[in-house]
């Protein structure tokens, strides 16, 4: 970070709300580069590491030491308007970072899955996830050059999505593009909270 | 800079009985400012988290990604310096509250608006 620019990385005085927001999937989907793209401030890297006591299988060392991983997110951020920031966490799928979504998904308001057709599989694991911690949830289609173009019943029949839950596609590089699957989610997230609760 | 590692098992010490509710409830977006109260005595870490927040707010998971500090060690800090008051938590007095659903409206605005 230029210290020059120091003033500048906070938040204005009136911003009092922040809004947790998930963006989800598995490795090298283009998670960073969505959150880059989106992000006001240049993207920040935390690492956290993650300790896994009582895995339900031993390893194969059998040592009983417990096996730590360190487990990277970037993470950007949107101010909105004059009192509200959205934050954007970039968070990896896989089954095995169980714990780690638990705290992330405290106070989270959703999730959006980046999938990549290519091999939709690897995005299993991470719905998955998502849906344990009973976050809503939207699906975005990053475009990757050469990946096989499904049409969307496919998609949806791969993933098993249930018809209410959105899905489009984006290309994460293109801001425009991102800030539209963005507006898918929170859109999805206001029909989602509307009914429930009455402002 | 490498984080102590000791830190990361040190408890989250709750206590009872201080003026605002969210000042333990310390997640990756909790916003919190600096105070001014001078960080005499203050370990290095503290005091550079306290710097940091001298000139305005940041969320806890700013904190850490600028001082590449884990976030479970910069949550442990930033509950501390709260409670010896360098740092405030920034949240809506509760007047000003919004409801979720004002919130997730201002944020579809404020996102179509960028298009």
């Amino acid at each position: 970070m230029d210290s020059a620019l120091a003033s500048e990385i906070h938040l204005p005085d009136t911003v009092r709300t922040a809004v947790k927001l998930l963006i989800a999937g598995p490795f090298a989907v283009g998670k960073t580069t969505f959150v880059g793209t989106l992000s006001e401030i240049r993207p920040l890297r935390t690492e956290e590491t993650m300790t896994q006591a009582g895995a339900p299988v031993d390893d194969l060392t059998g040592a009983r030491d417990k096996t730590t991983t360190t487990v990277a997110m970037d993470f950007g951020r949107i101010t909105i308007g004059e009192r509200i920031v959205l934050y954007l966490f970039g968070v990896p799928g896989q089954q095995r970072f169980t714990p780690l979504w638990k705290d992330l998904a405290r106070g989270a308001y959703g999730a959006l899955i980046l999938v990549d057709t290519s091999r939709l599989e690897a995005s299993f694991d991470v719905i998955d996830l998502v849906e344990r911690q009973g976050l809503p949830y939207a699906v975005a289609v990053n475009r990757f050059d050469g990946a096989p173009v499904f049409p969307e019943s496919e998609v949806r029949e791969a993933l098993d999505l249930l018809p209410s839950t959105p899905l489009v596609t984006c290309d994460a590089r293109d801001h425009a593009s991102s800030v539209r699957a963005l507006i898918t989610l929170v859109h999805h997230l206001l029909a989602a909270d509307a009914p429930q609760e009455h402002a | 800079m490498k984080a102590r590692r000791r830190a990361l098992v040190r408890p989250h010490v709750v206590t009872g009985g201080r003026a605002h509710p969210s000042r333990n409830i310390f997640d990756l977006v909790t916003l919190v400012a600096g105070t001014g109260r001078a960080a005499a005595g203050l370990s290095p870490e503290k005091r550079r988290i306290a710097a940091l927040c001298r000139d305005g707010a940041l969320s806890v998971a700013e904190i850490a990604g600028h001082l590449a500090l884990p976030i479970s060690v910069t949550k442990v800090l930033v509950s501390d310096l709260v409670d010896s008051g360098h740092l405030s938590p920034r949240v809506p007095t509760p007047a000003d509250e919004p409801s979720k659903i004002e919130i997730l409206q201002e944020v579809l605005d404020g996102l179509r608006a960028r298009l």
